[in-house]
């Protein structure tokens, strides 16, 4: 491996690359021209007195929060070597299995379209557009037929892929087997022991106070509520990404949680990103994409309005449908292990100045995708931070949630076979017992509903389910 | 990581265990591989690179030449870790490199290198590893002459009497400095890209492509 120093230059190199170019480098830039002008800036002290005045203005701390985002999302430094389809996945087997997984997804929208007939995208006439302009803000009250459309697959299904994987190198005979994984997922992924997950999560230990436990109504609020929302808001008046990170893990005030969201995720609302957002709305005007159809009926069937717990069937449609639409999220494929579909307009395949990605995102929606969003409407009502809220969080987590990946903040890893591995040790005579007695225990980890839960009817099972093979 | 590499015979591994190895049930859990170069050449070595399959630590030896032409082998690394849990999978097939700097001993008039995999887990059917490179030392260019009239201008006057004017080394450190900012500021390329999905207006499509 590389030593330490070099690792470091090709971090910043990386970074810096990433940076240059964007909203936060236009402004830094225009900020030290104009500064020039200021009585305090010298010219025999030219750098460090303009460095001194973006400190002084809050643009160094805007910068270190882009710095902290980016760290978030760089892959680890690997070795020149390394090719890309490495970097976004190191195991051969798992790269595999992604492409074998994607290929079906692929044959099945596929075999869809050519079903009905419907093309997978096109141009919208003048008329739709207005109508769709019109009832841009209550798309929920429009009850389309949706019958014919069949969503891509639901989470079961990729559940069965994850189950099934294997590594074709690893020992798999009986005597090795009766040692082996007691979980769904039979990878042998590093999976953090006790110790470990002392150590990684040591604000949840029983010294340290949690917004949740320690803030219920018995308890006086002095003993922790009242300071831990001093702090929360000092940390938001400081504007600081880390240490909002920081002081998220002993839980975030209701009241600041929205802010504090979006503080550690550097998303803003600037009218940089509203005319983003708006240029993405004009996208779906212009053009009806099939996954527009997928997507309706998702959000028709998972996370419609109910009078009582879910109020923001509108704000769903217009996020996705912009997010299918958002070019931006093609970056994180450099690090995610799924790879964006391709087509090419007008039948020209081959023709590779013809050749686009379908959707612009890279990302078909699947049943359930819509729960993704649902939890963020509950803290934004303004659509544009919404959105941008919603992708940044898609673009450095919920992605792994539906790619097969060796990352350890990947599926496979965590937080499955962590849980598992939990549920072993504080279970293990007990399950030992009963594997010896009757066969196989599959305790059921049914890990996409953890995501229903924030949206659908409050519901009190958690999904642990055993089935006794006789 | 240099690009150049020089020519290598990597011979069949050759498995170390105790017992017979045909009727012994267990695998092997070490492995050597010898990697020669051709008869009568040496290397001076400035780096090893490979790919790993599943080995959980490396032993490198290497057979150098001395004087009076004898040939000795010398351990160069010892049990270096490619995987940080030899029963998981972290490690297991990256990439990885063995630098000069790293190494025992000077890695000069090398003959041969051998490489010895362990794997303590019985978890894996095989382990071996890929891609074996050599890299070897590049040799530095002779320093090129640099024309007269070029040294001519390095050489710096002192001037004796400003007469109230700043040092001109001043003046002109200052000037380079802005100049410099203005250059960065101005071939500054963007990055960032315009957003666009479809081309020319057109996003049509009946159709997913897949290889």
């Amino acid at each position: 491996m590389m030593d330490e120093g070099t690792e470091l230059s090709l971090t910043i190199a990386q970074i810096v690359q990433r940076l240059k170019g964007t909203n936060l480098h236009s402004q830094i830039e225009r900020q030290a021209k104009e500064c020039l002008h200021r009585p305090e800036i010298k010219l025999e002290s030219l750098k460090d007195d303009v460095r001194h005045f973006l400190k002084a203005s809050g643009w160094e701390k805007k910068l270190q929060n882009a710095v902290y985002r980016e760290l978030h999302v760089q892959p680890p430094p690997c070795h020149p070597a390394t090719p890309p389809e490495h970097t976004k996945e190191p195991l051969a087997y798992m790269r595999k299995a992604q492409a074998s997984w994607e290929k079906r997804i692929l044959k099945s929208l596929n075999s869809m379209c050519t079903e009905l007939g419907v093309p997978l995208a096109r141009k919208r006439p003048a008329i739709e557009q207005k109508e769709l302009t019109n009832k841009w803000n209550e798309m929920g009250t429009d009850e389309p037929d949706l019958s014919r459309f069949r969503p891509v697959y639901a989470p079961k299904d990729f559940l069965e892929v994850l189950i099934s994987l294997r590594n074709p190198n690893h020992d798999s005979s009986e005597e090795a087997s009766s040692k082996s994984y007691w979980g769904l997922v039979q990878v042998p992924l590093q999976v953090r022991d006790i110790p470990q997950m002392r150590e990684a999560y040591s604000e949840l230990c029983l010294t340290s106070g949690q917004l949740g436990i320690d803030d219920l109504t018995h308890v006086p609020p002095d003993l922790f509520e009242s300071e831990h929302i001093r702090i929360g808001k000092k940390v938001l008046s400081e504007q600081d990404s880390a240490a909002a990170q920081q002081y998220s893990r002993q839980g975030c005030p209701t009241g600041l949680r929205a802010d504090l969201w979006s503080l550690i995720l550097n998303s803003t609302n600037s009218p940089e990103d509203v005319l983003h957002y708006n240029q993405l709305k004009a996208g779906v005007i212009h053009h009806d994409l099939l996954v527009d159809k997928l997507i309706y009926k998702d959000v028709k069937l998972t996370a419609s309005n109910d009078d009582y717990y879910f109020v923001f069937e509108d704000y769903l449609y217009q996020v996705l449908l912009c997010f299918s639409r958002d070019t931006a999220v093609l970056d994180h494929f450099s690090y995610n292990s799924a790879t964006p579909p391709k087509s090419y307009i007008q039948g020209r395949v081959g023709e590779e100045e013809f050749a686009v990605v379908y959707p612009p995102n890279g990302v078909i929606p699947f049943h359930g995708f819509s729960m993704y969003v649902a939890p963020l409407c509950f803290l934004y009502n303004e659509p544009s931070k919404l959105y941008a809220v919603f992708r940044e969080m898609y673009v450095r987590y919920f992605f792994r949630l539906h790619s097969i990946s060796s990352s350890a903040s990947g599926l496979s890893s965590d937080p499955c076979n962590t849980m598992m591995r939990l549920l072993v040790i504080m279970l293990k005579h007990e399950v030992t017992g009963l594997r010896s007695r009757a066969g196989v225990v599959t305790p059921g980890l049914r890990v996409a509903r953890t995501v229903r839960r924030t949206a659908g009817f409050p519901k009190t099972d958690i999904g642990g389910e055993e089935r006794l093979r006789n | 990581m240099s690009v150049n590499t020089v020519s290598c015979t990597v011979k069949p591994a050759i498995t170390l265990q105790l017992g017979d190895a045909k009727t012994d049930t267990s695998r092997p859990g070490v492995y050597v591989i010898d990697v020669t170069l051709p008869i009568g050449q040496t290397v001076n070595i400035q780096e090893i690179s490979f790919k790993n399959y599943y080995t959980a630590c490396l032993t490198l030896r290497l057979l150098i030449r001395g004087e009076e032409g004898a040939a000795k082998w010398a351990t160069c690394l010892r049990n270096r870790c490619l995987m940080p849990s030899p029963h998981t999978e972290e490690g297991s097939q990256d990439y990885y490199s063995v630098y000069r700097q790293q190494m025992l001993i000077e890695p000069d008039n090398v003959l041969a290198v051998r490489l010895i995999l362990r794997q303590p887990s019985s978890s894996w059917l095989n382990f071996s590893v890929e891609e074996i490179k050599i890299h070897p030392c590049i040799t530095e260019d002779p320093e090129r002459d640099i024309p007269d009239w070029l040294s001519d201008l390095t050489h710096v006057d002192q001037l004796s009497d400003l007469q109230g004017l700043p040092d001109p080394q001043t003046v002109s450190s200052s000037i380079q400095q802005m100049w410099a900012l203005t250059e960065v500021m101005q071939t500054n390329q963007t990055t960032a890209s315009v957003g666009r999905f479809d081309v020319d207006g057109c996003y049509d499509i009946n159709l997913l492509s897949f290889t």
